[in-house]
Formats: C-alpha cells, sequence, structure tokens
C-alpha cells in the first residue's frame, strides 16, 4: 500500500508528528506534521510517489493560542526576562502560531495525505514548494492573500484574488 | 513597408482577453504577450469576481452558510451542496436516510447535465457556431423546470440540509425525469451527428492544446481536463461517497489530452449521468428525507475534517476546522477550476490566439468559482 510508503519515507525526514487517520471519519489516510524547512522535502516525497497537488492553504491559530490557559510563568515576560535559557522554552507554546496545510492525493489508489507544518504567526515565512508542483504556485499566491504567509522563493507573491492595492489579510483572525 | 514589419518581427505585444470577453465566460482576464497571432505567455488575472466565501463561512452558523454554495459555481451548484453538506455531516457525525441520498445523488446529476449543457452550447458558441446553443439550452430549460419544482430554484439551488434535503419530490417528478431521460437518449446522437462529426469541429478541436498527464498531475487539474488526459480519476470512483459505490456506471476517459478529448469526456458523461438517474428512480426507496435527530443547532466537535466530490468540473474539497462551536473555524474551498486554469499559462505557450480560445473553453470555467 502506498500510504506504508509515504510512511516510511516521510520518517526519514523525523516529522514532529505523524498519524494514520481513518478516511471514512477524516476524509484523509495520513497527517504529517513537518518542520517548516521541511516543507520541499515532504513535497518531493509526495512528487516522486506521483501524488498531485489537491491545495495549499492556511489556518490561523490565534484563538487557540489566546483560549489556551496562560503558563504559570508568562506574566514574566512582560517585564525583564531571565537569561535562562528556560524561558523561551516555556513561552513557545502559547506563542500564537498559524498553520500551512498541504492536501495530496493520489489517482491510482484513495489515500490522501495532508502535509502540515506550524510558523510563528509574528514572521509567518516558509519555502515555496512550487518549484516541485509548478500548480502550488497560485495556492501559495492565495495562501498569501489570505493570510499574509511568505513563501520564500516564490516568484510573484503580489495580490491575486484580492485587489491589487490590497494591503490586509482576510483571513486573519482578531 | 516591409523592412518595417522585418525589423519589429522580435518584438512582442501585450493584449488583454477580457475581463470582457465573451470567452471568458465571466470576468476573467488574460493577459496574452503576443508574437504576431502566436502566445509568447499568457497571464491569467483573477479576482473580480471575488466575493471571501471562506471569510463569510467563518462568521455565520454552519447552517447559515448553505446559501453561498450555490454562488461559487452557479452552473453545479448542488454538487457544491454536497460537498459542503457531506463535509458537516462528517464531521458533527449526521446519519442521511437512504431516501434522501438517493435524491441528492439523481438532483446531483441532473444538475451535471445541465452543467455540460450550458457548456456544450457556450463552448460551441466561442468557436463560431451558434445552433448547437439552441439546441443545448431547450434541453437545458426542461432540465431547470425539474429542477425548479423539487429544489424552489432554477440556478442558485440551496436544496440539501444537514441530515437530508429540505423537501421530497412530488408526484409529478419521477414521471418527468423519467421522460427527460427517454428524450435525452434521442437527442444526443443528433447533437454526435450535428456537432462531434462536424469536419469543421474536428479541425477545429483535435490537436489542439494538448494537457499531459504530467501536466494534469502537476496542477493538480481533475475532472473531465484530467480525464480528457488520460487520467482515470472521478471522486465519485476513487472516493466514493453517498449512494455512488451502489451505482453501476462508467468513468469516461480519453488518453489523447487534447481539446477534442474534453470534449468528449463531457459528452459521454451525459450518457453515464443518464445511467446514474435511471437506476436511482429505480432504488428510490420510500422513507423519510430528513433524519429525525438532525440537530437544530450543529457543533461539530473539534478537529479538521476533509469531504471531496465530483462537481461538474472536478474535485471539489471542503476542508472543515472546527473548534466545536456553532461555526466553523476555518472553511477551505477547494474549487477545481482554479487548478485547472492554473495549468492554461504553461499550456498556451506557442498556440495561435484562436487555438488558445478553443483550449481555454474546453477547460469549462465558471469563473465566480475560481474567484470565491
Amino acid at each position: 500500500m502506498i500510504r506504508d510508503k509515504i510512511k516510511k519515507e516521510m520518517a526519514a525526514l523525523s516529522p514532529v508528528a505523524m498519524l494514520e487517520t481513518e478516511h471514512a471519519a477524516k476524509g484523509y489516510d495520513l497527517d504529517v506534521r513537518v518542520s517548516p524547512d521541511q516543507v520541499v522535502a515532504a513535497a518531493e516525497i509526495m512528487d516522486r510517489a506521483g501524488f498531485f497537488i489537491e491545495a495549499v492553504t492556511g489556518v490561523d491559530w490565534l484563538l487557540e493560542a489566546k483560549a489556551a490557559p496562560p503558563k504559570p510563568k508568562a506574566p514574566s515576560e512582560a517585564g525583564e526576562q531571565p537569561e535562562g535559557g528556560g524561558a523561551a522554552e516555556e513561552a513557545a507554546p502559547t506563542a500564537p502560531e498559524m498553520e500551512v496545510v498541504y492536501d495530496f492525493n493520489i489517482a491510482s489508489e484513495l489515500c490522501r495525505v495532508v502535509v502540515r507544518t506550524r510558523i510563528p504567526r509574528d514572521n509567518p515565512e516558509l519555502p515555496t514548494i512550487q518549484q516541485v508542483y509548478p500548480g502550488a504556485n497560485w495556492h501559495e499566491r492565495e495562501t498569501h492573500d489570505f493570510f499574509g504567509i511568505k513563501f520564500v522563493g516564490h516568484p510573484n507573491l503580489t495580490p491575486f484574488l484580492l485587489p491589487e492595492d490590497a494591503d490586509f489579510h482576510p483571513l486573519l483572525k482578531g | 513597408m516591409r523592412q518595417l514589419i522585418e525589423s519589429q518581427s522580435d518584438e512582442t505585444f501585450i493584449l488583454n482577453l477580457g475581463p470582457q470577453h465573451p470567452s471568458t465566460h465571466g470576468v476573467l482576464r488574460v493577459k496574452l504577450q503576443l508574437d504576431g497571432e502566436y502566445i509568447v505567455e499568457a497571464e491569467p488575472v483573477l479576482g473580480y469576481c471575488h466575493r471571501m466565501h471562506e471569510k463569510m463561512g467563518e462568521n455565520r452558523t454552519f447552517a447559515q452558510f448553505m446559501p453561498n454554495c450555490g454562488r461559487m459555481d452557479y452552473l453545479s451548484a448542488l454538487a457544491y451542496n454536497h460537498g459542503y453538506v457531506c463535509a458537516v455531516e462528517k464531521a458533527a457525525g449526521i446519519e442521511v436516510p437512504e431516501r434522501a441520498e438517493w435524491l441528492r445523488v439523481i438532483t446531483v446529476e441532473l444538475n451535471r447535465i445541465s452543467s455540460h449543457l450550458l457548456w456544450f452550447g457556450a463552448y460551441l458558441l466561442d468557436l463560431g457556431g451558434f445552433t448547437p446553443l439552441l439546441y443545448a439550452f431547450d434541453d437545458r430549460e426542461r432540465l431547470l423546470d425539474i429542477l425548479d419544482t423539487v429544489t424552489g430554484s432554477r440556478l442558485t439551488y440551496c436544496y440539501f440540509r444537514f441530515g437530508g434535503v429540505y423537501n421530497d419530490i412530488d408526484e409529478n417528478f419521477v414521471p418527468a425525469v423519467r421522460e427527460f431521460v427517454a428524450r435525452m437518449r434521442t437527442r444526443l446522437p443528433m447533437y454526435h451527428k450535428l456537432v462531434t462529426k462536424n469536419i469543421i469541429l474536428m479541425k477545429r478541436l483535435e490537436g489542439i492544446g494538448p494537457v499531459s498527464a504530467e501536466m494534469v498531475r502537476k496542477y493538480g487539474a481533475t475532472g473531465p481536463v484530467a480525464r480528457g488526459s488520460g487520467v482515470s480519476y472521478d471522486v465519485r470512483k476513487n472516493e466514493p461517497y453517498s449512494v455512488y459505490p451502489e451505482v453501476d456506471f462508467d468513468v469516461p476517459v480519453y488518453s489523447e489530452g487534447d481539446s477534442m478529448a474534453r470534449y468528449k469526456v463531457r459528452m459521454d458523461e451525459i450518457e453515464q449521468s443518464l445511467r446514474i438517474i435511471e437506476q436511482g428512480l429505480n432504488r428510490l426507496p420510500e422513507g423519510p428525507v430528513m433524519a429525525p435527530k438532525a440537530p437544530k443547532i450543529l457543533k461539530p466537535p473539534k478537529g479538521d475534517f476533509y469531504q471531496a466530490v465530483e462537481a461538474a468540473r472536478g474535485s471539489f474539497g471542503v476542508r472543515l476546522v472546527s473548534d466545536g462551536t456553532n461555526t466553523p473555524y476555518r472553511l477551505k474551498l477547494r474549487s477545481p477550476s482554479y487548478s485547472n486554469l492554473s495549468l492554461f499559462g504553461e499550456a498556451a505557450q506557442g498556440m495561435l490566439i484562436a487555438d488558445a480560445i478553443a483550449l481555454l473553453g474546453s477547460l469549462d470555467l465558471v469563473i465566480p468559482e475560481i474567484d470565491r
């Protein structure tokens, strides 16, 4: 089965998380979360396996970060920061993030793979995959429109669906 | 004068096709860089019909978003209804009564035929033949009347509900659809005689606008565009939903990859849809058309869900991210024409502008669906 093959190859990227999901319940078969610098490698794996790209999109998790219970030491980050290395670790889970979701699908059998990655909301940058899948070009442009996510190496990140003078990103929360 | 022409032969110029052009079927603009009549570069410019449906989805309840589904692809609105309700039902775990499932399939297939008929007429109009449009609209009008009585609207349908459909069919529906199926079967051979075997059409379409299977994969094209390039991918078969697994139908595939192949795929699909409708009518069970326990206020559990359906133009996908409240946290709408059009820039390179029109039309674009 192609899912096992993808799983094996993705495991070599040491993904943040990988989950086999039930198609009937979720609509996809494999859910892989990689670090932002691994998206090109992940796309290359999907490309070699013969998958086509269905969509690229984003999710702004600002509200999730707000809803999460504050860490006990969180108030201290407003004041002076102790030089200890532990502070950065503790602040990380509540720092708002954005997610970029890549949907891959294959025509020859039933296997839909979701590759996702999280990037910091205040500096949303990750490499483009349009050199692997030229079809990603438009999807990334759209994601840039809606979320302001910067795809480094993308040749033309100008407003696409939005007006050409648009200076806002409508799908950002809050 | 001759000297002047020769000195300019290396130069190119920019021509805007649209945003108001009869062959763009909506407000699509294509920036063409031309060398004489040959296309050096074609760049579609989108956004003229952009309404930000995805944002609208985030600030209204699940049910309130239903009417939006009929306003993206206005020619196959029921498929969009279907994709959205299936996604929400998957997330919320709502069972749909069998009668409702069959009614959904029958109406979606009727809608698919009406969409293909409109494409058929409009495409031939693009290519310079006026008469086929009148034949196609005659047939389509009968379909719209049938769908009007059951859904309550002619175009922007909002017929499906979470857990079923909005109302049951009346006693005239089944005989009317049977009559339509019988009539369409006599009309299709006439279409082929009038149009498909026409030498002018063959010369305009055969070998024009080749799209390879590899290109289909790299750009994520689906629907008749993929099936015209030898890629046998149909969501109804590959990722079955609703009652499609119980229906016997074929997926027409042509491997030539030219505009003629895409034309033939759609014409064959009309016949396959008729087969599906017939089986649906024969097997339509009695019973309720709404799940009795469908909740009034929907709060699907947290999580993210994906549902794809086969719309008339390809795979329409809904990615629903729920945070457990009565409004979607994120609603991604993956529209097929968006990906199908994205390959136009590469495919149109080096083509004559008149042939590019034939290619553009064979992609069967609905711009409000691309722009969303």
